[in-house]
């Protein structure tokens, strides 16, 4: 419990080394001087001098383990970041200072993380009861026209694209129908629970419509399995309803391995559900994240990357704990 | 066939010892050997008969064919009494059972025949009905308990759900009544084992709790499938032995299905023999061990090790494989494998012998003369135990 819990921190600092490594050695290597990557933060105008006096007040001069241990020291204590003209306080945990928006990386992060935060809970809802549910109607009725049907869509839910079934979906419930809300809209929570409900159906039916196929056939096949085992015989041999048989005894084996993967899907998305955020226009992590890339704005990229990572890494925790609760066989060792 | 007939070569006509006198008064009451129907038929049901099952048919359609696992079987089990069906993998018992329990998936089966009990049909009885039996008049106990247990609930929770299905008690009540039967059953400290988990127990302790939980609601019946098979050697026999105790407990009918005739030895009344999804003999326990009439009991007596003989030969295994239960051999089933089909004249390969009374109350289905069978018996079979 405690090992896993180090050696989570642990990994994290290898996960943010070897992404500050990706951003600021590998250019090195393949040949930029500091000075290359200093002039993506002066004016277009800047002189040579002027980029060189950049390079070195940004740091790009030193060696690259006194760079990574600035900004791991930034991390745990904050640090300061010199523009030239005034010197920004970055405060603990400080993962980056973006030169282009002028503002540490972090804050604007915590104010975009309700959004995704939102979509992905709404989501993960939908995707896990509709998902669960139709792999075990599927399951039961296995080789039934509704079997196949659901099979069907499912395949058809896992193929396509979010930014092809999201811009569909738009099309014909916003803009067509007028049903939902508009591209872009959202509504914080503590605002105006039914709108920010209302804001999100349409992204939180799209993003689900695709996990939900998943975990579908996932439930699916798991709910085959376990209905053959022996001890689903002697839940039937003591009378219990047919009912209580498959959701009490079938369903309970089967969704332990379902808990696992739906464990690290939310980790994963919390790190920002890209192609969703951008086919919606939500401002989330996602949606920055993809801005940061095509701004060339490393710093915000760098702590896009490691909150993601993150995400992903407690998400690894709660999942090995929870794993102990739903299978006492592993409380033991 | 109540009253024991002097039919020459059966054991029981042989100067009674007195534990054949005593095993001969536990016997179940033989049903009347005038409604015999032909193949597997055995007629009205005996009138203390719990459990009567009438030309049973079990017949799963599949793709390849239509796999005949019971096809045509009969018999009768009282209260307090013990039948035991022994047979290879395949031979149609582990099906017999899940018949009898209801639990074959609805739409994969095909079943006829007859199955009462307590004078209650089963057989086209609707599922809700038959679930309701299930574990409260009949129950069952399988052959690996390990996997037979949920792994995800305490042992207690499992007994309690097995209870509260049939009784309308409270959890705690029902946990109360899960701690009894646990102690009852032999499982020491069983107030703090019963929050343990099937994993945490031993393997006879794992069978111990499979029993309380089947007989948690007091059944009437109680169908036992290879209950030992998984265990050791030294467990087995205080598994039977509980087994036994508990019948006398609780005066109900067990089945025990298993391929051991060492353990059917032990326990049982009568003893149903199968073979390609028929019964070959059936008969009191004492007289298959003593006078068996079909050369498949035979065949399995003699390659069953015996500890109370000096062997003077090594086992001989029945040579051969079970056959395809989707086509069955022509004639008698066993013919492919029976060292002595050709002394019939042709008639093995041709024709099903009827399950036909040999001896008093003591059935088989063999072409072979009574001459001829007590000749091999004497000469070949018995010397060579």
């Amino acid at each position: 419990m405690i090992r896993r819990f180090i050696s989570a921190v642990v990994l994290l600092f290898v996960v943010s080394a070897v992404t500050f490594a990706i951003f600021f050695l590998l250019p090195r290597l393949a040949g930029a001087t500091p000075d290359d990557l200093a002039s993506r933060y002066v004016g277009k105008t800047a002189g040579q001098e002027q980029i060189h006096a950049a390079a070195v007040r940004l740091g790009f001069t030193d060696p690259i383990w006194v760079q990574y241990g600035r900004f791991a020291k930034g991390i745990v204590v904050g640090s300061e970041y010199d523009t030239g003209v005034t010197v920004e306080e970055c405060p603990a945990p400080c993962l980056g200072y973006s030169f282009i928006t002028q503002n540490p990386v972090l804050p604007d992060l915590l104010d975009r993380l309700p959004v995704t935060l939102s979509l992905a809970a709404g989501a993960a809802v939908l995707w896990l009861f509709g998902g669960v549910a139709t792999g075990v109607v599927s399951a039961l009725k296995r080789g039934s026209p509704l079997d196949r049907t659901a099979m069907g869509i499912a395949l058809a839910g896992v193929s396509l694209p979010i930014f092809f079934t999201g811009l569909l979906a738009l099309s014909i419930f916003s803009y067509g129908l007028g049903w939902t809300a508009q591209g872009g809209s959202y509504t914080p929570f503590q605002e105006n629970p039914a709108q920010w409900a209302y804001d999100l159906l349409l992204p939180w039916i799209t993003l689900s419509f695709l996990y939900a196929a998943a975990y579908a056939r996932l439930t699916r096949a798991g709910m085959l399995e376990t209905m053959n085992e022996d001890y689903i015989r002697t839940a039937r041999a003591k009378g219990l309803k047919e009912h209580d048989v498959v959701v009490r005894h079938g369903l309970r084996a089967a969704l332990t391995p379902i808990l696992t993967i739906f464990g690290l899907d939310l980790g994963l998305l919390l790190g920002g559900a890209i192609l969703t955020e951008s086919t919606f226009s939500l401002n989330g992590i996602g949606k920055y994240a993809v801005d940061a890339v095509a701004n060339n704005d490393l710093p915000k990229v760098l702590g896009v990357t490691l909150l993601g990572a993150t995400f992903i890494v407690i998400a690894n925790l709660v999942v090995d704990l929870l794993y102990a609760v739903v299978d006492p066989r592993v409380r033991v060792s | 066939m109540s009253q024991p007939s002097t039919t020459p070569g059966t054991p029981t006509d042989e100067a009674p010892t007195a534990p054949a006198q005593k095993r001969s008064r536990r016997r179940r009451e033989a049903p009347p050997s005038t409604g015999l129907d032909g193949i597997g038929g055995l007629g009205a049901p005996a009138p203390n008969s719990f459990l009567s099952v009438r030309d049973l048919r079990v017949h799963f359609p599949t793709d390849d064919g239509v796999v005949k696992s019971v096809d045509g079987i009969s018999f009768d089990l009282a209260r307090g009494k013990t039948l035991g069906i022994v047979g290879e993998s395949g031979s149609g018992k582990s099906v017999t059972s899940m018949s009898i329990m209801g639990l074959h998936k609805p739409g994969t089966v095909r079943m006829t025949g007859s199955i009462r009990l307590g004078g209650e049909e089963l057989i086209g009885a609707g599922s809700e009905t038959v679930r309701e039996l299930r574990g409260k008049r009949m129950a069952m106990i399988f052959q690996d308990p390990l996997s037979a247990m949920h792994p995800f609930y305490t042992i207690g929770r499992q007994i309690v759900e097995a209870y509260r299905v049939h009784n309308d008690v409270s959890t705690s009540v029902a946990k109360k009544h899960a701690v009894e039967m646990l102690d009852r059953v032999g499982i020491p400290q069983a107030s703090s084992r019963v929050d343990d988990y099937p994993h945490q127990f031993s393997g006879g302790m794992r069978q111990r709790a499979m029993i309380a939980m089947a007989l948690s609601c007091d059944p009437d019946l109680l169908i036992a499938d290879e209950p030992t098979t998984a265990l050791d050697v030294t467990v087995q026999a205080q598994i039977l032995d509980l087994i036994r105790d508990l019948q006398t407990e609780f005066n109900s009918a067990v089945i025990i299905i298993t391929h051991d005739l060492g353990v059917v030895a032990e326990l049982s009344d009568d003893i149903m023999v199968m073979y390609a999804g028929r019964a070959v003999e059936y008969a009191a326990a004492a007289d298959v061990f003593e006078r068996p009439e079909h050369p498949y009991t035979w065949g399995l007596l003699s390659s069953m090790p015996r500890l109370d003989r000096v062997r003077t030969e090594r086992l001989r295994p029945i040579p051969g494989a079970p056959p395809s239960l989707i086509n069955v051999p022509s004639g008698c089933p066993f013919h492919p494998r029976c060292a002595y089909a050709d002394r019939t004249g042709g008639l093995s390969q041709s024709e099903r012998p009827p399950l036909e009374e040999k001896g008093p109350g003591h059935y088989a289905a063999c072409h072979l003369t009574a001459s001829e069978r007590n000749n091999i018996w004497e000469n070949d079979i018995r010397p060579a135990l």
